[in-house]
């Protein structure tokens, strides 16, 4: 069964078409991989699911768990189960770190129907996470994501994901700037996240991160447009040969 | 320890997701009461006397009230800052009295004063915490306790009219001394009509560590309140006394035109701090002063919200050698308000130095201004004076402004400006709305977030509080 169906969507941004009859679909406990050249529109892809307020959906459908999402608020489709990773995470001056974690975690749950857990229990999944990411002591003191390094915050999308729980993780360009000790913390976390009734759609440019979770489908954007798509090997060709040879 | 916020705010407060309805019955809540029989409109010579011997007051404050009320009458409005002349003087109550006698204990408040208490949140378990509180429900101290272990070390707590009677050498001799009745018009009305307020002395080498507080509510329609708070820390004694005040909304214009004054003896520190929150049309024209003696510290932490108008500038006049004041204010300018606000530091001696850090933040029209002035006298060798403001500007229909002001008359001063304004940023938004956060709780936590450097200065209960607001102001907008 196909938990996101993306049907022949367009998309537009201060008038101009950026994303032009996109159609595919991932299926539950489907890993699927974006790829293509900068500028292709994978990225857009990761903010039009989540609902970014800036583009403008011409026509098409993006149904989810059966129901079209095209009209829902940001906050709606985080709590139907749809999780952003983000490419670049936001620096809130002033936020506090844990303090928000346990905000939107407790408000993701409440909208889900489910009973909001308590403070212990709350710091109990904390705590727990945090040393899985090898997170250091003094984010506790931190505020979101201030001052902290390329590697730090995507560690915290990591965090926040496994405190979201969705059912749908989107991980946009999650390993660019990485060092390979980052890499593997945040693969093995997406590794974790990953189980037979979650599914994963992975924008990205490289390889290095499917070592850790490994891809059913991969679909080539271009120009706004899907141009290719098939089996893990065609993510093993583009890397070979480039994209230009292969679309 | 630190609890997460969210934690204190479900014991303590009312229900987070509090409707805009629910917000508005908070603030249109008032008790219809008693306590306005026997009240008059306007000002004359035959009220300040009335207010004087109802409080059977010495003959010298009596005296004092009525140069007070002559200069008063002689002196005209301000003419800079915001325009007050929608302000109609004639049609003020300038005194009420609540009830008759003070209450011993939380038992003994009334039923109807606790319910408002609850509605503005102020937890109940405080008291256990904190040393004292003292409220003020419209001009009548009505609730007064002080731990035992400070009053045995000297420490005096108590409501002014009282501390008139019981410590009245020591009242006289700082009664208006920092805040003159000739400073400005609303100074003048002050001195002349003010009633209840707050005492407190900190014996010389003594140590309070736990915040002293007192409630202060406005409540009844178009009365003024004219609180008095005096403050004399002596040598080496330190503390902290923090307010906080709010009001419900009425269709007349109220006016609030208090006064604080605290004496800050050589090497003592103290800390005051206050959360106001003022009904829409009220005109909240405050005056507060320190007096900071050689090597004293003074702090002031400000919240700032609601009022028509406010036009408050708490001020540190260092008066002796390595004297320091630290300013810390927030002020929120919502529809149709003006919060003019900012500090004033004025060096006399050699080596003092202050710190501003003002933070505002306008929304649907509200305009904030950061007004400062910082003096350097000649006398003031060495003088260093750090100034910080920074403004969030929610909407285009919304305006800040930065008036700073430096007189500075010694070479050696040093001194430093930094001034910035900003909007809130979409993507900051969106980004805490992927996380499942509604777009009004996402603002909210931005501009907390801004506020929270100065809101982490004061207690935890407060700091909640100060969040709390920030949140009912976002919830509401006008279109």
């Amino acid at each position: 069964m196909n938990l996101l169906t993306v049907k022949n969507l367009h998309v537009s941004v201060d008038g101009k078409i950026i994303l032009n009859d996109v159609s595919f679909t991932i299926k539950k406990g489907e890993t699927v991989v974006i790829m293509g050249p900068n500028g292709s529109g994978k990225s857009t892809m990761s903010n039009v699911l989540m609902g970014h307020p800036a583009y403008q959906i011409e026509s098409g459908q993006i149904i989810f768990k059966g129901k079209n999402i095209v009209d829902l608020k940001p906050e709606e489709r985080a709590a139907l189960g749809i999780f952003l990773a983000w490419q670049q995470p936001r620096e809130i001056a002033g936020l506090d770190f844990y303090p928000f974690l346990f905000d939107f975690h407790k408000s993701l749950i409440s909208a889900r129907g489910k009973t909001a857990p308590s403070v212990f229990n709350f710091k109990k999944k904390l705590d727990a996470e945090v040393a899985q990411l090898q997170i250091k002591d003094d984010w506790s003191k931190r505020y979101l994501n201030q001052g902290f390094s390329g590697g730090e915050k995507k560690k915290a999308e990591m965090l926040q994901l496994a405190l979201a729980a969705p059912t749908l993780a989107v991980f946009d360009e999650i390993d660019s700037g990485l060092d390979v000790d980052a890499l593997k913390v945040v693969g093995q976390a997406m590794a974790r996240f990953k189980t037979k009734d979650t599914s994963a759609m992975i924008v990205t440019h490289y390889l290095r991160i499917l070592k850790y979770i490994k891809p059913d489908k991969v679909i080539v954007m271009k120009q706004g447009k899907v141009a290719a798509s098939g089996g893990p090997e065609l993510a093993k060709r583009l890397e070979k040969s480039g994209f230009k040879k292969v679309l | 320890m630190r609890m997460p916020r969210e934690a204190l705010k479900k014991k303590n407060l009312p229900k987070k997701k509090a409707t805009a309805s629910s917000h508005d019955s908070l603030w249109d809540s008032y008790n219809q009461s008693e306590y306005m029989s026997g009240t008059k409109v306007g000002l004359d010579e035959k009220l300040v006397r009335f207010i004087s011997q109802e409080k059977q007051e010495p003959e010298w404050m009596l005296q004092k009230r009525l140069a007070s009320l002559k200069l008063y009458q002689e002196m005209p409005l301000p003419t800079w800052g915001p325009d007050l002349s929608r302000l109609d003087l004639g049609k003020i109550t300038y005194y009420a009295r609540a009830t008759d006698k003070q209450s011993q204990t939380w038992d003994d408040v009334p039923a109807d004063i606790k319910e408002t208490f609850d509605k503005l949140g102020i937890p109940q378990a405080e008291q256990e915490v904190l040393a004292g509180v003292g409220a003020q429900y419209e001009s009548t101290v009505i609730y007064h306790s002080l731990k035992e272990q400070f009053r045995s070390q000297g420490v005096v707590f108590e409501d002014l009219d009282v501390a008139l009677q019981t410590h009245e050498e020591l009242v006289k001799k700082h009664f208006m001394r920092a805040v003159p009745p000739t400073l400005h018009k609303f100074a003048a009305l002050h001195g002349a009509v003010w009633s209840g307020g707050t005492f407190l002395y900190i014996p010389k080498g003594v140590k309070v560590d736990l915040p002293l507080q007192a409630y202060f509510r406005m409540n009844a329609k178009g009365m003024g309140q004219f609180e008095h708070t005096l403050i004399i820390v002596e040598e080496e004694a330190q503390a902290h006394y923090i307010e906080g005040c709010s009001a419900p909304r009425y269709g007349v214009d109220s006016l609030h035109a208090g006064c604080v004054e605290v004496y800050v003896a050589k090497k003592a520190r103290f800390r005051y701090s206050s959360v106001e929150s003022w009904s829409k049309d009220a005109y909240n024209l405050n005056t507060k002063r320190a007096l900071v003696q050689e090597g004293a510290h003074m702090e002031w932490v400000g919240g700032n919200f609601g009022s028509n108008v406010t036009m408050l500038y708490p001020c540190s006049v260092l008066l002796g050698e390595g004297a320091s004041a630290d300013h810390l204010g927030v002020a929120f300018a919502n529809h149709g308000q003006i919060q003019d606000t900012g500090a004033k530091v004025i060096h006399l001696a050699p080596k003092t130095t202050s710190n501003i850090v003002m933070k505002s933040i306008s929304k649907d029209g509200g305009r904030a201004v950061y007004r400062g002035l910082v003096e350097i006298s000649a006398a003031a060798e060495d003088a260093v004076s750090n100034i910080k403001c920074d403004a969030l500007i929610l909407d285009p229909r919304s305006a800040s402004d930065t008036i700073p002001m430096i007189k500075i008359n010694n070479p050696t001063a040093v001194l430093a400006h930094e001034a910035t304004a900003g909007k809130l940023n979409d993507d900051d938004i969106f980004y805490l709305r992927s996380r499942g956060l509604s777009e009004s709780e996402a603002s909210a936590m931005i501009v907390n977030g801004f506020i929270n450097p100065i809101v982490k200065e004061l207690p935890l209960e407060y700091a909640v509080e100060m969040n709390r607001m920030v949140e009912l102001e976002m919830e509401n907008s006008v279109g």
